[in-house]
């Protein structure tokens, strides 16, 4: 796949309408439906409540009016979704789907762990400031607050952020580095104007056949780009330091674990956990009666459930290399246990021993899939 | 109170590391019997979960032996071993979970004497490492 890194991207100016990013943004994706470049999209709509979305398949134009891919909550991760529907197979027709960096690099992964296929998919990427947690926001609305809004306006007058998950509060991928379009709206009057571009010979196409002319660039968007990248980054690495004196040790790590329940939300939540069978989940961890006397009489003391921190830790050994950092984990917690700073900070440093980046590219391999026969030498040699 | 013995928990691969073992028992090599070997098909099996889990259930050291680099049975089952345990190694570094307690060696069908001097570093080297602390924490 023909892929162009976000920063030399280059695109289209559009207006927006009525002041009105949403609707534009849903208008231009109606519009792409209408004149047959996608069969489908894959859109978050929000529900009647209005206190959450829900991702839908939409190939009736008019049904796109109620969407908002704006919306900054993500209550499940779009790649996880994309894996359901090509897991089978490849879509038989051109399929869009809408989706922020943290979903379509957890899709890059999937694809690469054969969980789905980009075959007829059109990756439509969108700029993302952040998103509030599922109950932050429904607390918002039921404030009768409008969290779009204050995302983007809390952007312009330069406080965003404080109420963002704490994923997003640190997250250096603001936007899509991989999309056959981007929709961006970063650095600009976002009520003014939002940018198309086009990342691949496929996206190119579908500009001209739009008669777009998506010659243009930005330099305006990318000094905000770069510039909330590094504040994000920097926050990231004060997070990691912070984590590594917190959590270090056998005991503060535990500790920190102690509280779960052994639910494996975390596990459903994460986009990568994608095994059907997990071992965790396996009859190995269902002991006698018996069984459970002897382990407590080990210490004289077991806490229950048993073997949670092996969970957490064994599930990072399979899956902190491909971590892509979404923080959904974190999100489905019910006990509230602050797991993105660790696999987050865990899968930053392994990522660095093999200079993997998750999501990066769909050429690069994932350390635990491929090895060579000349690296490593030191490994098992004293 | 006499001095402190490791207990090493020793995954060894049945077609190289656990000859090997074996050489070194039947040539009668003195090596110190703070090793409990586990037979395994291959390196390349062992799970970090499997590891791991015996440095939660109280074990104070963990050897994986493999064959050598390029002699695998399975042709590339210890290579993908190499890359697992050097993982595994990070992400206990990155937790501050004393790393030094797992090893991976290359131990082949003919080396009893290498087999008996990796169990006999290991023994004194955890020895001076102490006990593994999570082994008196209740709520792991």
């Amino acid at each position: 796949m023909d892929v162009k890194g976000a920063a030399m991207a280059r695109g289209v100016l559009m207006r927006v309408k009525n002041r009105n990013l949403r609707q534009s943004i849903n208008s231009l994706l109606a519009d792409l439906l209408n004149k047959g470049l996608l069969e489908a999209v894959l859109v978050p709509q929000p529900v009647s409540s209005k206190e959450s979305v829900v991702q839908t398949l939409v190939t009736e134009p008019e049904k796109l009016e109620g969407a908002n891919v704006l919306a900054p909550v993500l209550p499940v991760s779009s790649a996880q979704i994309v894996s359901h529907i090509t897991r089978l197979g490849a879509s038989p027709k051109p399929l869009g789907l809408v989706m922020r960096s943290c979903e379509i690099r957890a899709l890059i992964e999937l694809v690469k762990l054969k969980q789905a296929s980009l075959d007829n998919l059109v990756t439509i990427g969108i700029d993302c400031l952040g998103t509030y947690s599922v109950r932050d926001y429904a607390d918002m609305v039921s404030r009768k607050e409008d969290p779009t809004h204050s995302l983007l306006e809390g952007v312009k007058e330069g406080e965003e952020g404080s109420y963002l998950r704490p994923a997003c509060r640190v997250c250096e991928h603001s936007v899509p580095a991989f999309g056959d379009l981007t929709v961006g709206f970063i650095g600009l009057e976002w009520e003014e104007k939002f940018i198309l571009e086009a990342g691949s010979q496929r996206g190119e196409e579908i500009l001209a056949a739009l008669h777009l002319d998506s010659s243009q660039s930005f330099p305006q968007r990318e000094k905000a780009i770069s510039q909330l990248t590094q504040e994000r980054t920097n926050k990231r690495d004060e997070l990691f330091s912070r984590t590594r004196k917190e959590i270090s040790g056998w005991e503060n790590l535990s500790s920190v674990f102690a509280t779960c329940i052994n639910c494996h939300n975390c596990m459903t939540a994460c986009p990568l956990c994608y095994c059907k069978e997990c071992f965790f989940s396996s009859s190995t961890f269902e002991f006698e009666p018996s069984k459970y006397l002897q382990l407590a009489d080990r210490k004289g003391i077991l806490k229950m459930p048993t073997d949670t921190l092996l969970f957490h830790l064994g599930r990072m050994n399979h899956m902190a290399v491909c971590c892509v950092g979404c923080g959904l984990c974190e999100q489905a917690c019910p006990s509230n246990i602050a797991l993105l700073k660790i696999f987050k900070m865990v899968g930053h440093q392994v990522q660095g021993v093999f200079k993997y980046v998750p999501g990066r590219s769909l050429e690069e391999e994932i350390p635990l899939a491929v090895f060579k026969e000349d690296e490593l030498e030191k490994v098992g040699e004293e | 109170m006499g001095q402190f013995e490791p207990k090493i928990v020793g995954f060894l691969c049945n077609w190289c590391s656990y000859a090997g073992a074996d050489l070194a028992g039947t040539s009668r090599m003195q090596y110190p019997p703070n090793i409990r070997p586990i037979r395994v098909m291959c390196s390349g099996s062992v799970d970090s979960a499997y590891i791991l889990r015996a440095l939660l259930a109280g074990a104070d050291g963990v050897l994986v032996g493999g064959c050598h680099p390029g002699d695998c049975h399975y042709v590339s089952g210890n290579y993908k071993a190499r890359r697992r345990i050097t993982i595994l190694k990070e992400i206990m570094k990155a937790l501050g979970l004393e790393d030094e307690r797992v090893r991976i060696r290359w131990i082949s069908a003919s080396e009893g004497k290498r087999y008996a001097d990796t169990v006999s570093r290991m023994t004194s080297d955890m020895r001076e490492l102490g006990p593994n602390p999570v082994a008196r924490l209740w709520w792991t």
